[in-house]
């Protein structure tokens, strides 16, 4: 038996395949994956993504402490209330995980980082935020829920008194607010609307029937991956981990060079990639019949690649990947799938936004 | 678990179906527990008619959301007929594995080759063996 969230229960209940998840015991989904899909493309779903770490950060040098263990600058969090995506990276540029920081206060900030990388990532945090005077509080006591699709915003909204429901739809997309004991974000991992909820652990039961009492249908982690992968959106331990940097991983968006003379770990590393990157992460889309998967062989006019994830789509009936492929490849690509190469081009990322297919079929 | 298991079907150890057709030839599928094991399937791959495909060979591919796996042929022969509805509707494999999800019809080299095959008890005794 692996860790449990503390909606378990509810998961049996509620008929999920539970699947092992990292160590952790989670649905996969609740009878239909493609269902759960749609859902929240056209509607609204809600994950349980309680596996997650959640770190509070707090310290009159938190701001400075920050600004040199992160990849993007949280100087862009001008005032309390925003959140920032960010790589944390080692001294060689390999990406420790990807995160979201959040200023909740003058000096207060908090970290959500993937459930794999979690006691990783606290150690080092710790063992780095010491020098700073930044103290390091694992949030255990918290669930996380994550609601997403074009109705989420009104289906959380409807849960909130009066002046807290202002407070949320009033929220910009990244921005986040501490409604009384719950933490709201607008943020999520699906392409759509949304908000991602943290609140105590004891809370999260009735707010997860309250949401279903809304409309809102569980979804589980393969409709939340095949929503990331057609959103475009990375993949702690598939796009990303230590053997590459942000750059070879498509995230040199998330890179903050300037000012040129903030010190980041991995800096240096990076500022090499980015000058001379071996290799790029693209888009594909499979022009034949079949299904691309992770870890196919891609071949391009400037040498092989591999697909770091793939699967259906199913917003465009298609199969689409990622795939890391050698800087400055051409459109036209074949894939090996089973033995046979198969033809497919690259495509700008995202796949889909918001619903609608954002390439040409 | 799966409804009743069919009666008047035959079956493999790995989760295909056979059914005995009244021109001697067979029709051949997965099970509901199959389909329910591998969860939405988006993407069927099927052999052209006149494949010859011996007892066990891997004769199709059915992918679902999660993964690919492979068909094993139950039996001998020449297939004669796939299921081309497929190929736009491969999710007649979750609705109805026993009827309108059916992959692939086979004339039989030799009568005898359906030996081997489990009935209807013998499938269930087998999945009563992986759930444990």
């Amino acid at each position: 038996m692996g860790l449990k969230t503390p909606l378990y229960d509810t998961h049996v209940r509620e008929s999920a395949k539970l699947v092992d998840f990292g160590g952790w015991d989670l649905p996969l989904h609740y009878g239909s994956q493609l269902d759960e899909h749609h859902a929240v493309r056209r509607a609204a779903g809600v994950f349980d993504v309680s596996h997650m770490g959640v770190l509070d950060l707090a310290g009159t040098r938190a701001r400075e402490f920050l600004r040199s263990l992160l990849a993007n600058d949280v100087a862009k969090l001008t005032a309390p209330g925003r959140g920032l995506y960010s790589c944390m990276l080692r001294d060689d540029g390999g990406v420790l995980d990807d995160l979201i920081v959040y200023r909740r206060g003058e000096t207060e900030y908090r970290l959500v980082v993937n459930a794999g990388t979690r006691d990783k990532d606290r150690d080092w945090i710790r063992a780095r935020a010491a020098a700073y005077e930044v103290t390091v509080e694992e949030r255990t006591d918290l669930a996380l829920l994550a609601v997403q699709g074009p109705a989420a915003r009104d289906a959380v909204a409807t849960l909130l008194p009066p002046p807290q429901r202002e407070v949320l739809l009033g929220l910009g997309v990244f921005a986040c607010a501490d409604l009384g004991s719950w933490f709201l974000a607008r943020t999520g991992y699906t392409g759509e609307d949304g908000f991602e909820i943290a609140l105590p652990a004891v809370e999260v039961q009735a707010l997860w029937e309250s949401l279903r009492a809304a409309g809102v249908r569980p979804a589980g982690l393969g409709a939340r991956d095949s929503l990331r992968l057609e959103a475009g959106l990375s993949l702690y331990g598939s796009e990303l981990d230590e053997a590459h940097d942000p750059i070879a991983s498509g995230l040199a968006w998330t890179v903050a060079f300037d000012p040129v003379e903030r010190r980041f770990v991995g800096r240096d590393a990076v500022e090499r990639a980015r000058s001379a990157s071996p290799a790029q992460l693209v888009g594909l889309l499979l022009e034949e019949r079949g299904i691309l998967r992770s870890h196919q062989i891609v071949t391009t006019d400037r040498g092989r690649g591999e697909t770091t994830s793939g699967g259906f789509a199913p917003t465009l009936g298609r199969s689409i990947a990622l795939a890391r492929v050698p800087a400055g490849s051409g459109m036209q690509v074949s894939v090996e799938i089973r033995g046979k190469a198969v033809a497919a081009r690259t495509v700008k990322t995202p796949f889909v936004r918001h619903g609608r297919p954002l390439i040409n079929l | 678990m799966s409804d009743k298991l069919p009666d008047d079907l035959h079956y493999t150890k790995s989760h295909e179906w056979v059914r005995t057709l009244p021109d001697g030839g067979v029709e051949i599928g997965i099970t509901d527990h199959a389909q329910q094991a591998l969860g939405d399937l988006v993407f069927v791959e099927l052999p052209e008619p006149g494949r010859r495909v011996a007892p066990g060979e891997s004769c199709a591919v059915v992918e679902s959301v999660k993964a690919a796996s492979d068909i094993y042929s139950p039996v001998g022969g020449v297939v004669i007929a796939s299921n081309a509805a497929l190929a736009t509707t491969p999710e007649l494999l979750n609705q109805a594995p026993y009827g309108a999800g059916w992959l692939m019809r086979i004339a039989l080299d030799d009568q005898g080759a359906r030996q081997g095959l489990l009935d209807a008890d013998g499938y269930a005794a087998l999945l009563a063996e992986e759930q444990n």
